[in-house]
């Protein structure tokens, strides 16, 4: 077994058992925390896929920004639910996990049907994944989906504002704020 | 090399296990979290194909996913923060509002 092969396993382990902890935990937190380390080891792969530049994305916008944004989330609003409180059927769950081992084995059959062989040599077309490589695709070719994901965020942010605003006349908030409001 | 179908098993895996937890947890966070997780395999997936074929496009389309799913979590969030504003609860089986 090669070095890379080893590397790949150690990287894959760690991302998979990382998968499982944000499900089995019983602590929101515990689990935003898991969900850091799967999408760290996440980016550690792109970089073996010569993916330099989604790498470095990856670390920013998930492990940096979503991850941080869900924490304040949960400190915000508690987060505490009874998971296995006596409304849940006891039969969801045996469902559930059924439902997840069928679709494990339904594409676990698909992507072993037939092994993909070995690449050519990515390195010629893709260069790494370089900033520069993708940069020049992304602002030449694909220049239109671009701008549409520019619109897409402006969107999101004002939805975002608009539905986590407080109501007109909500009997929460820091008095003097409010005072300064009226 | 590392063989590219091993990275296809690999997001197999944890793509089921985000399904799973959707559908086993109750806590809307947590599922809210396993989606990301889902959303990120599917990553893994287009980016090992991307070297595969020595295509520069699928690395583009992770880029735009990454943007629709930071777009999802800001939207997302702040309805789950109006939704514990009424309901003081996160449990998805009491937010049936629009359940028939």
């Amino acid at each position: 077994m090669s070095l890379s092969v080893l590397f790949f396993l150690l990287v894959g382990a760690v991302c998979l058992a990382a998968a499982f902890g944000v499900v089995v935990s019983r602590q929101p937190v515990h689990s935003a925390l898991f969900l850091l380390v799967n999408f760290a080891s996440l980016a550690v792969l792109y970089v073996t896929l010569e993916a330099q530049f989604l790498a470095a994305a990856q670390v920013i916008i998930y492990a940096g920004g979503i991850v941080i944004l869900i924490l304040f989330v949960i400190m915000l609003i508690g987060g505490e639910t009874n998971d296995f409180s006596a409304a849940q059927r006891t039969w969801s769950r045996i469902v559930g996990l059924g439902l997840g081992l069928i679709l494990l084995v339904g594409l676990g059959y698909s992507a072993l049907q037939k092994l993909l062989p070995l690449p050519a040599d990515p390195g010629a077309a893709l260069q790494g994944g370089a900033p520069k490589t993708v940069g020049l695709e992304l602002f030449t070719n694909y220049i239109l989906p671009f701008e549409l994901v520019g619109i897409l965020l402006l969107v999101a942010l004002i939805g975002a504002l608009v539905m986590g605003r407080q109501p007109e006349g909500a009997g929460e908030g820091i008095a003097a704020v409010k005072a300064s409001d009226r | 090399m590392i063989p590219t179908s091993y990275y296809l098993i690999l997001a197999a895996l944890i793509f089921a296990t985000g399904a799973t937890g959707v559908l086993v947890r109750r806590n809307a966070l947590i599922i809210f979290m396993c989606v990301e997780m889902m959303l990120n395999s599917v990553n893994l997936t287009l980016i090992a194909l991307s070297r595969q074929w020595g295509n520069l496009n699928g690395q583009i389309f992770v880029f735009v996913i990454m943007a629709v799913a930071a777009a999802e979590v800001a939207v997302g969030l702040a309805i789950l923060i109006a939704n514990t504003r009424h309901r003081r609860s996160i449990n998805i089986d009491e937010i049936n509002l629009l359940k028939w």
